[in-house]
């Protein structure tokens, strides 16, 4: 129920929203959860496993209970959304989960009668036999039962963002140290951002009274903002939560961006933010942690510092007549929290025995809690103290054992935290992450006092570090009470006594983990499961240490911490990966005639990043065969145009240009005339091919090397690598000019009438022998023309600046089709190239050498190149390798595919008697036969010979004959014609 | 992970390609024995501490950098080009 006159919340603002499909009324300010305490809602969830009521712990994101499923329009909806984080907005609906068919009356809460068979290592234990029974029984009911709210099954089709930002310090967290460090830093100049986690700025001065220099620490606060907003070097970030901290300073955070508005307008949902910062301060405060005792996880049972914050900060009441249990200072503070706000306090519990006693409330000193009772929602307790045990009304308990700093992102880099005895709690390792400082709550300071002037150390550290001069600022005064701690993690009891309460472990698990020997902490979180729910145990991992400590004999630091991971909160993966999803997955490289391919239907496939056209199909075909048939028909009969501009295309220039290219190709380059094009090989320096092209000689020192369109980019870092590694003083330059020109491919017996009838000057065939290459005109505009041939045929390529790409494609094409030729796509490529036996990546693949393609000739004997040396390497070279050779069908019209494996007539096909592999194949419409490539064990010794070709995944089973991989026109004599 | 390259200042390990350790730069001499090949090409310590490696600004200015950092603490200590003469020691 709420309270007159308290709280941030704007009354003149209601807001409407429905929980399970019953209407409410909060106002803007709200968060689900303080909205629901204020209709007077206590039951919200049901736990993971044993499916007992949850209500409502914490007030921030740590929340481990108040797990939702919002649900949105076009029904998507988010699952396991935190009510403490997601702000109300008009027409908000929400659904409970992890229940069926409501949440008072859940048919899984069975569980929780059959406990005693649930303890740690149910599983382990109890699916182990029969073996068959885990695949068709358990899982699939294990899979049934577990996970807690569900997804849409829809495609996510919100906006996602993700951005870089930069800057000196980076604040982390806006409570009285994160304000006061973001201030000194911003006052001395810094480049500052402050990332606040809350939809508001200022941390516990949000929810806790207390004044700072003489005004209420919120009034404060507002003061430092809003001379923080006017500074042009400072940037406010709320909804911000830093995730990780990682190298070099670089940090991640997820900024909640339009989860908190009724219509996003366009916004994104989330941002995924990557920052880098000369120095982090991290002033991201402390969680408080619960107290185990039975039965302490009923609805009503919340933090203490959640019950002030719902009360100062929300203006609610969590209940009519409120208990506190703790075993420090929080404890009278919390209860003159409700008294002020007329709020009944039925009784404080405080385990201490000299505990102070001020307060008009009934107080038990040294007294614990040894039982709780009511069904959806706390009734009552049971006290016990040294006069015996007694029960006291109550609706709502408020609980705090203490607090632990923010230690998690400073472990993010493999730092263990620190025991602080004094504090019974873990603080930040000293320079646990370089450049990450830790200050305030987050470093185990805990009076507002103490954080301000912490806050400003912090500050002028990084300052100091960055070089900066800072000036000193007066500290503002403030409380600097006490905390007086006396640790208490678990009230000894029969029953079940919850420490992490979202993956329902109790003391008893973490008893029967070390009594069953996994008493390491390490083995004792994966056993019971504490601290692996999606809220990281951030209330229970301190806890269930010190009950694991006591059970196995030893101190708390002896028995160290888990590690904690990135991220700090759930993120969700639509965010990391924002702008990553479908089309937007990787770079669309586009050629120049790719709207003229499109245009004519031509289905466009991926090569790399490219979009090549498949085949360009005609009226009336059928099938991509039929048009692929077509092409290669014209191209051996007439002419076919490609566009081969996917190829890459390097510029080298230099006096030492010769000299590298001898280098890095098996053949010499250095004896090339200008005006001629060499076809070169190229090596790994393991020995294996890395790729193949041709390069032609421009001029006097000036070449333009072409390599294939899948190994563009590793040619152009292999050839980076040669010159600045291994010989910088060579005078060489170079540069990729693929994306400059476009270059076509004119192939087929009229090839040169094609040309000659769109270039200015017409060929003279004297001039123009196979391999020339030289400058033309096309239409006025200075191109290159290569006579270079990838189908066997009589062919040129013709390049043009890129601007001009698009006009000659549909020039030639146009030019082509009137000759009774056309536009021919990969497929019809990859059957030119097989019927000559050329080689394409899925030859040179990566594990086969020049021996094995039938090249090691190209590996010149006169000269030193990359490759070489491991090239003639024993085991390189000799009958034992595989060797490329073609694979005929005895009866042509058997289809063979790609991947088949050979093997000996009458043999086995299995592993052992394998004698090689299939690359590459086609139908090859000029032989009438299916055609293959393959390696096979010593091939070129046995053409001629018989082999089986098996393919086991299609169910093929083929006798082949073992030819020459040059199936057509063995001479060359088209291509020189 | 950054890496400050020294013609481009400090750039988000996304930008870089890694190859591996620095033994790169000492190719053989032609005719070398076998051994030294087999060493160049694929003995490599692991070391827990400082390491040396080549990293290529593929996405920046496409030099090739050598990279002296610490596997263990991820410091990166220094960087220069490859195409420099080592500094002497």
């Amino acid at each position: 129920m709420r309270l007159q006159g308290k709280g941030l919340i704007d009354r003149t603002k209601p807001l409407a929203f429905r929980f399970d499909g019953t209407q409410y009324t909060g106002f803007a300010g709200d968060t689900l959860a303080s909205a629901l305490l204020a209709n007077g809602v206590r039951l919200v969830g049901r736990s993971f496993k044993y499916h007992r009521p949850r209500g409502i712990l914490t007030a921030g994101s740590e929340e481990p209970n108040a797990l939702v499923e919002v649900l949105e329009a076009g029904g998507q909806q988010t699952p396991n959304t935190r009510a403490t984080v997601q702000e109300l907005y008009e027409g908000l609906a929400a659904r409970s989960q992890n229940r069926f068919p409501s949440l008072k009356r859940d048919l899984l809460a069975v569980n929780d009668l059959m406990s005693p068979f649930f303890g740690a290592g149910f599983y382990y234990k109890t699916f182990m036999w029969p073996r068959a029974f885990w695949e068709t029984i358990y899982e699939p009911a294990i899979r049934r039962a577990a996970g807690l709210g569900k997804l849409s099954g829809k495609h996510d089709e919100a906006l996602y963002e993700k951005a870089f930002a930069f800057c000196d310090v980076l604040v982390i967290g806006s409570g009285p140290a994160g304000l006061m460090a973001a201030l000194t830093a911003a006052r001395a100049g810094a480049e500052v951002i402050l990332a606040e986690e809350d939809s508001r700025m200022g941390g516990r001065l949000l929810s806790d009274a207390g004044e700072i220099d003489g005004q209420e620490g919120l009034a404060w606060a507002s003061g430092v903002l809003a001379e923080l907003r006017g500074l042009p070097n400072v940037r406010l970030m709320t909804r911000t939560t830093v995730t990780g901290a990682y190298d070099g300073g670089t940090l991640s955070a997820l900024e909640r961006v339009s989860h908190h508005l009724a219509d996003p307008a366009g916004r994104p949902r989330e941002c995924f933010w990557r920052i880098v910062a000369g120095r982090a301060v991290l002033a991201a405060g402390a969680l408080e942690r619960p107290i185990a005792f039975e039965d302490n996880d009923r609805p009503g049972i919340m933090l203490a510092s959640a019950v002030r914050s719902y009360v100062n900060r929300w203006g609610v009441a969590p209940g009519r007549k409120v208990t506190i249990f703790a075993n420090n200072d929080t404890a009278r503070q919390t209860a003159d929290v409700l008294v002020a706000a007329g709020v009944q306090v039925a009784a404080v519990i405080d385990s201490r025995a000299d505990a102070p006693t001020t307060g008009d409330y009934r107080l038990y000193r040294g007294a614990t809690i040894v039982g709780t009772q009511g069904r959806h929602g706390l009734e009552w307790i049971s006290v016990r103290d040294a006069n015996g045990e007694r029960r006291v009304e109550t609706d709502c308990l408020a609980v705090s054992g203490g607090w632990n700093p923010t230690v998690h992102l400073t472990c993010h880099m493999n730092g263990r935290p620190v025991w602080n005895p004094e504090i019974a709690a873990f603080v930040p390792a000293e320079n646990a992450v370089p450049g990450l400082i830790p200050c305030g709550a987050a470093a185990g300071v805990f009076s507002t006092a103490g954080c301000l002037a912490d806050g400003q150390r912090a500050a002028l550290a990084a300052l100091d570090a960055l070089g900066r001069k800072a000036p000193t600022l007066a500290l503002p005064k403030a409380e600097d009470g006490t905390y007086a701690i006396h640790p208490l993690w678990a009230v000894e009891g029969a029953r079940r006594a919850w420490l992490d309460f979202a993956n329902d472990v109790t003391v008893k698990d973490v008893k029967l983990a070390a009594q069953e020997n996994f008493s390491s902490v390490e083995h004792m979180k994966r056993y019971t499961t504490q601290g692996m729910a999606p809220d990281q145990g951030k209330n229970s991992n301190v806890g269930a240490l010190a009950v694991l400590a006591d059970a196995t004999g030893r101190a708390i630091p002896e028995t160290g911490t888990t590690t904690f991971r990135p991220p700090f909160v759930p993120t969700s993966i639509a965010a990391m990966g924002a702008g990553g999803r479908a089309a937007g997955f990787a770079p669309q490289r586009f050629t120049t005639s790719h709207a003229a391919s499109v245009e004519r239907g031509a289905p466009m496939i991926e090569a790399g990043l490219w979009y090549r056209p498949s085949y360009f199909p005609r009226p009336g075909e059928t099938n991509w065969r039929e048009s692929c048939d077509r092409e290669v028909q014209f191209v051996r009969e007439r002419v076919g145009v490609c566009d081969v501009s996917t190829l890459g295309k390097i510029d080298i220039q230099g006096a030492d240009a010769g000299r590298f290219l001898d280098l890095v190709y098996t053949n010499t380059f250095s004896t090339l005339k200008p005006g001629r094009v060499r076809y070169g090989l190229m090596l790994r320096e393991d020995g294996h091919v890395m790729d193949d092209g041709t390069t032609a000689c421009l001029g006097e020192n000036h070449y333009l090397m072409t390599t294939t369109t899948a190994a563009a980019g590793l040619v152009m870092r292999h050839l980076e690598f040669v010159h600045q590694a291994l010989h910088p003083d060579w005078d060489v330059r170079f540069i990729s000019v693929t994306e400059q020109w476009a270059q076509f491919a004119v192939a087929g017996p009229r090839s040169r009438d094609l040309l000659n009838s769109i270039l200015d000057e017409k060929l003279k065939p004297e001039d123009w022998p196979f391999m020339a290459c030289g400058p033309v005109r096309v239409g006025g505009v200075a191109g290159r023309l290569f006579r270079i041939s990838f189908s066997g045929e009589h062919a040129y390529e013709v390049a043009v600046p890129a601007r001009y790409g698009a006009a000659l494609f549909r020039d030639l094409v146009a030019r082509a089709e009137t000759m009774g030729g056309g536009a021919y796509g990969m497929e019809a490529l990859n059957v030119l190239r097989i019927e000559k036996g050329l080689i394409t990546h899925a030859e040179i693949h990566g594990r086969t050498t020049a021996f094995d393609i039938g090249a090691e000739k190209m590996i010149s004997a006169k000269k030193d190149c990359i490759g070489k040396a491991a090239a003639a390497r024993p085991g390189m070279i000799g009958p034992d390798r595989d060797q490329l050779v073609g694979l005929r069908p005895l009866s042509p019209g058997k289809a063979i595919g790609a991947g088949a494996h050979l093997f000996k007539q009458g043999e086995a096909a299995k592993r052992e008697n394998d004698q090689g592999y299939v690359t590459s194949v086609c139908w090859s419409p000029t032989l009438d036969s299916h055609l293959g490539l393959a390696f096979l064990r010593n091939g070129r010794a046995r053409h001629g010979e018989t082999i089986r070709l098996v393919d086991h995944m299609r169910k093929t089973d083929v006798l082949c004959e073992v030819c020459d991989p040059v199936f057509l026109d063995p001479t060359g004599g088209r291509a020189r014609g | 992970m950054r890496i400050p390259c020294p013609l481009c200042g400090p750039r988000d390990r996304r930008e870089f390609y890694y190859y591996g350790a620095d033994d790169y730069l000492r190719r053989p001499e032609e005719g070398a024995p076998p051994e030294a090949w087999d060493a160049y090409l694929h003995l490599r310590d692991n070391p827990a501490g400082v390491t040396r490696d080549l990293w290529h600004h593929e996405m920046g200015c496409s030099a090739w950098l050598v990279v002296t950092r610490n596997t263990v603490t991820h410091e990166v200590i220094s960087v220069r080009l490859a195409s420099e003469k080592e500094a002497a020691k």
